[in-house]
């Protein structure tokens, strides 16, 4: 109750607030994406469609319909179960009406796999402020989820998401942009992966160690930061930067740096970026092998709550392919992304690595590729 | 079980008020006229492709879903997204 009274009063408020003069509502395109990601034994691909248009001058209604084609054999299911295809697809819609400086925004998002369930509602507010140098928004959502289980149909657990935002675009100069956003996200309900299993030290075991299923809390909340900056280059081109700070209640810790260039040449556009992330603290109830049985209240070995480092190498490139317009369509781009990423793991062991005494197989880590081909049309 | 229902409500009104009030205090700055230091005129490399954000949206959304499944961090990305796929 209280909660949809706090929501009421977002909406309310941002009604009553008025000021003078416009702002710029989104440009009507369509855009669809074919996405492939490759990498540490998993196969995810799928096509994106997004559509956005413009109506009663006011308003902006955009589209997505987006599919994930899962083939699994990670290391964690080789280890502890069996490999596996599956199917997610989602949908969301989304509105923005422009008043004066204001921009107001609502959408839903509805996702649906076989064994995962979620719906999440999300408004959004802006503001352009002292002459458009800056704009100013706030956002929130608030997502209910439900996780089920194969093969266990009276498994059914909620989960819950609510999420806090607030941006600053900032112009600083006729050739740096910068970006500000910070974001609280605070989650409750069954938190952790129905399937993934701990190890424990088992010395009635051959192999030394056995599994369990793993228990993490009820409730995690999250705060990220990131700061981004744009800089114009006098031969028509980009330079670009980004760094990104985060901690939650779980102790994780994690940084993440960006950097990239943007150049265009004749009707092309190149991009090269890379970006390094660094999580030197991971969940304070993980570990790569435990004690023994049920010997903490709480326990993971989920990788990526793990101490590790990614490194992401980009390269980008886009041809307009409509140049002028053509009948009802202003202009048109081919695109290609190519992603390269590194995962390197500092206390997540590679059991597929048998014969050694717990503890001292090597660490575990894995490449990807991530290939976007998507065609982009302004109408 | 009740004290912690109550903390969690009270909590919860206490970050819509705050939104509340942030959102006054926006409309608040929206009054204010100020001489920007970039005038509207000087803003045409800012405006060229090149300086975008966020140029393709399909594309960052479907990269920050990519990331975020694969790390323990998440948010403040810009672009929001939903489900898990993580299963």
């Amino acid at each position: 109750m209280i909660q949809r009274i706090g929501i009421l009063l977002l909406i309310v408020v941002a009604a009553l607030v008025r000021s003078a003069v416009g702002g710029v509502l989104p440009e009507d395109r369509v855009d669809v994406l074919l996405h492939s990601f490759d990498g540490g034994g998993i196969t995810i691909q799928g096509p994106s469609l997004l559509v956005r248009k413009q109506f009663a001058q006011k308003f902006s209604v955009s589209a997505n319909y987006y599919i994930d084609k899962v083939q699994s054999a990670s290391i964690d299911v080789i280890t502890t179960a069996s490999p596996y295809t599956e199917e997610r697809k989602q949908w969301s819609v989304g509105l923005d009406y422009l008043h004066d400086r204001w921009m107001l925004n609502v959408g839903v998002i509805d996702s649906e796999e076989p064994d995962y369930s979620s719906k999440t509602f999300s408004f959004g507010v802006s503001q352009d402020l002292f002459g458009d140098l800056t704009t100013v928004s706030l956002g929130y959502s608030l997502g209910n989820n439900e996780v089920r289980r194969r093969g266990d149909p009276t498994f059914r657990e909620p989960m819950q998401t609510q999420s806090y935002r607030l941006g600053i675009s900032q112009i600083l100069t006729k050739n740096l942009l910068m970006g500000f956003s910070f974001e609280t996200i605070s989650d409750e309900g069954f938190l952790n992966n129905p399937y993934r299993q701990i190890r424990y030290v088992d010395p009635s075991s051959p192999q030394g160690y056995s599994y369990e299923r793993e228990v993490y809390p009820r409730t995690r909340t999250s705060d990220a930061a990131s700061l981004r900056l744009r800089y114009y280059l006098p031969w028509r081109a980009a330079i670009y930067g980004e760094y990104r700070a985060y901690s939650d209640t779980w102790q994780i810790k994690a940084s993440t740096y960006e950097i990239g260039y943007t150049h265009p040449h004749k009707g092309w556009l190149f991009d090269g970026m890379l970006r390094l992330y660094d999580q030197p603290h991971g969940a304070s109830f993980y570990s790569d092998l435990f004690p023994y049985a049920n010997s903490q209240n709480f326990m993971a070995r989920h990788k990526e709550l793990s101490i590790f480092t990614s490194t992401d190498v980009r390269l980008q490139a886009s041809y307009d392919i409509i140049k002028g317009g053509w009948k009802f369509l202003d202009k048109g781009t081919l695109n290609i992304v190519y992603d390269h990423m590194l995962f390197d793991y500092q206390n997540f062991r590679d059991l597929r690595v048998t014969g050694m005494t717990p503890g001292t197989e090597p660490l575990y880590n894995f490449d990807a590729d991530v290939l976007q081909v998507f065609v982009s049309f302004w109408f | 079980m009740r004290t912690t229902l109550r903390s969690r409500s009270l909590r919860v009104l206490g970050r819509g008020l705050l939104a509340a009030a942030a959102l006054g205090a926006l409309g608040a700055l929206g009054a204010c006229h100020m001489e920007p230091w970039v005038k509207p005129y000087e803003r045409d490399h800012l405006a060229d492709p090149v300086m975008s954000f966020d140029r393709d949206p399909v594309s960052s959304v479907y990269t920050d879903h990519v990331h975020e499944v694969r790390e323990g961090s998440r948010g403040a990305t810009g672009s929001a997204g939903g489900g898990c796929g993580c299963n």
